[in-house]
């Protein structure tokens, strides 16, 4: 089902989380709402769920407006941060227990729990209690508990945050495939750019209460809007050098360094400009040639990854295939790809 | 029961425990005289028994010179007891919830009304109650002292389900609002199993804090009728006629044989009103 969020704020006594936010999320689609504590994420989720009233716009499932309506007649189901199982019953009890408060007849009830635990593959932990279950079964169990009734949409608080490594990258392909072969509507609230990336169709990225993007993780990792962006979206993270444009290029003052920008970039002679530069766009390969010395290194098994402080200060980031001819100290002369450098205005505007 | 803890290897107990026995015998030694006292006869100044008799015990069955019946207090007694202990675990579970949890108006105020309800000395308002109680007709009443007594225990009651229901995390209640349940049903089944350790505790210490109340009844209700155990003890140790001492003790070991079996069962729970709080 669509879900529709139109001219949403949402404010406590005089602070003001979020003001006049429009989102769509497509019927099937799986969205992340991305962003760093305090944008506003789990607010608009809390919205989304009816636990939080809003103080303008509307809110629509499908052609239906539930701005109004209380959490119970929504129809949504919420897998939580903690989980929020009940404590004191058994794992079918609290898949069961939606429908319980519907009033479905027992044998039905045991019919529906069997089917959404087989597809979460859980059933032979239903009689087990919460104490009882690892990190990874108590959220397969919450997802159960939120997709039995069928909602129309699934709502993700940060659902991973509690796990190992191991099991999150688990559970991520889980949450996707369950999504997919239920076919409902997803957001997800995470503030982990991998986990956005991996799981959803699209990222909205949030910052201070705004959407500062919309747009499918490939899209935006090629193409963010802003630095912020830019900078949120990648692991490890974009670099950024701080220059003005002289002559049709970007330069760094008192330094070599200059890469040619094309023409198309609408920047006044002098202005101040951010050059965005990712990890893998400095190496061996690229075309424009830039000394320093590595201060860090680090291996990540299959690649390598390297700062390298340049003449005059500013830093880089390198990411390679394992090589072990460089050690931290060592000058080095490794190339930008100036295809791969994203263009910033002085305030993080994308030029 | 907790198992039999093994002993520590290092340190030996035997010192600890003869210690203890020292420092608890005078205790272990009223006690014992206590119970030994009410069936049997002593020469004046010997400590040593002579004669085994039921004759102080003889309350039971027949009722004493002046007195009302004892079982017919025993029951008063019960029903004061039972329906303090109703009322308290009623009214605190459902106030501390809301204290905890709701948006009411004035909650601060409430709140340090409790608060200071707690630290207030209700002995100072017995002769208020007393004419409350005469005006409304519910002197020398059961109804009367039970509504008194659970009114001025109830603070404690209240801000001890509060701090229970504050343990609880917010999302059990999130979850269920979101999976369709009205907020009462809500509290009934997700919220109240969450803080039962709470309930216990307070429900045993309500009923022992009844059973032994003896101001309010001595007080408010202290007619043949209505009289609890507390009163009926104390009437007998006032009474210089018939002045008996075996009957008071029998009287008094009587009347504690309820809270000893009340306390062996539940004594754990009491232990328990510093736990609370869910895990999951």
């Amino acid at each position: 089902m669509r879900v529709l969020l139109d001219n949403f704020s949402k404010s406590f006594g005089t602070i003001k989380v979020i003001e006049n936010m429009t989102l769509e999320v497509g019927d099937g689609e799986m969205l992340a709402l991305l962003g760093p504590s305090g944008c506003g994420k789990s607010t608009t989720l809390f919205a989304i769920c009816g636990i939080h009233r809003p103080t303008g716009g509307r809110i629509l499932f499908g052609d239906r407006d539930v701005t109004d309506l209380p959490s119970q007649a929504r129809n949504i189901g919420v897998v939580f941060q903690s989980y929020a199982l009940y404590p004191h019953m058994t794992v079918a009890e609290n898949i069961g227990f939606p429908l319980k408060v519907k009033g479905m007849p027992g044998e039905d009830i045991r019919k529906e729990v069997d089917r959404i635990s087989g597809l979460v593959h859980i059933g032979n932990l239903l009689g087990r209690r919460p104490a009882e279950l690892s990190g990874g079964q108590q959220q397969r169990v919450a997802l159960a508990r939120a997709l039995v009734r069928k909602p129309d949409v699934l709502l993700l608080d940060e659902p991973l945050a509690n796990l190992d490594a191991k099991l999150r990258l688990e559970m991520r392909s889980e949450i996707r495939r369950i999504q997919r072969e239920t076919g409902i509507t997803a957001i997800l609230v995470t503030h982990d750019q991998v986990e956005a990336m991996s799981m959803c169709d699209r990222i909205a990225i949030m910052k201070e209460g705004e959407i500062v993007q919309i747009a499918t993780p490939a899209e935006m990792y090629n193409d963010p809007r802003t630095a912020f962006v830019a900078g949120f979206l990648g692991n490890p993270p974009i670099t950024f050098l701080k220059g003005v444009m002289a002559n049709g290029a970007f330069a760094i003052p008192d330094s070599e360094i200059r890469v040619p920008l094309p023409a198309s970039i609408a920047a006044s002679e002098g202005a101040k400009l951010m050059l965005g530069v990712r990890p893998e766009h400095f190496t061996p390969a690229g075309d424009i040639a830039v000394s320093g010395k590595v201060t860090f290194a680090e291996t990540q098994g299959r690649e390598n990854l390297y700062d390298v402080s340049l003449d005059g200060g500013p830093l880089l980031r390198s990411i390679q295939p394992v090589r072990h001819d460089i050690n931290i100290g060592d000058a080095v002369t490794w190339a930008i790809d100036s295809k791969g450098v994203l263009v910033f205005a002085d305030d993080g505007r994308r030029l | 029961m907790a198992e039999k803890s093994q002993p520590s290897a290092n340190y030996s107990t035997w010192p600890v425990i003869l210690a203890l026995s020292i420092v608890s015998a005078p205790l272990v030694l009223m006690y014992a005289y206590l119970f030994l006292d009410t069936i049997t006869d002593t020469a004046v100044g010997s400590l040593i028994p002579d004669s085994f008799t039921l004759r102080h015990w003889r309350f039971l069955w027949e009722t004493l010179p002046g007195k009302p019946n004892i079982w017919l207090v025993t029951l008063n007694t019960l029903i004061f007891t039972t329906s303090v202990t109703a009322v308290i675990v009623l009214v605190s579970s459902m106030a501390g919830y809301v204290l905890s949890r709701l948006n009411v108006p004035a909650r601060g105020f409430f709140l340090a009304g409790v608060m200071v309800l707690h630290a207030f000395p209700s002995v100072t308002l017995i002769i208020a109650i007393f004419i409350v109680l005469q005006m409304i007709g519910l002197y020398n009443s059961l109804i009367g002292v039970i509504l008194v007594k659970a009114a001025i225990d109830l603070p404690l009651g209240i801000w001890l389900m509060k701090g229970f229901y504050d343990t609880v995390p917010w999302e059990i209640e999130m979850a269920g609002v979101v999976d369709g349940a009205s907020r009462f049903r809500v509290w009934r089944s997700l919220v109240l199993p969450q803080v039962r350790p709470g309930i216990m505790a307070l429900g045993l210490f309500s009923f022992l804090s009844g059973w032994s109340e003896f101001i309010l009844p001595q007080v408010l209700a202290p007619g043949g009728k209505v009289q609890v155990l507390s009163v009926y003890l104390s009437a007998l140790i006032a009474d210089d006629n018939n002045f008996d001492f075996g009957t008071f003790k029998a009287v008094g070991v009587f009347y504690i044989i309820p809270v000893l079996i009340v306390y062996a069962l539940f004594h754990k729970y009491l232990m328990n009103i510093y736990g609370g709080g869910s895990k999951g």
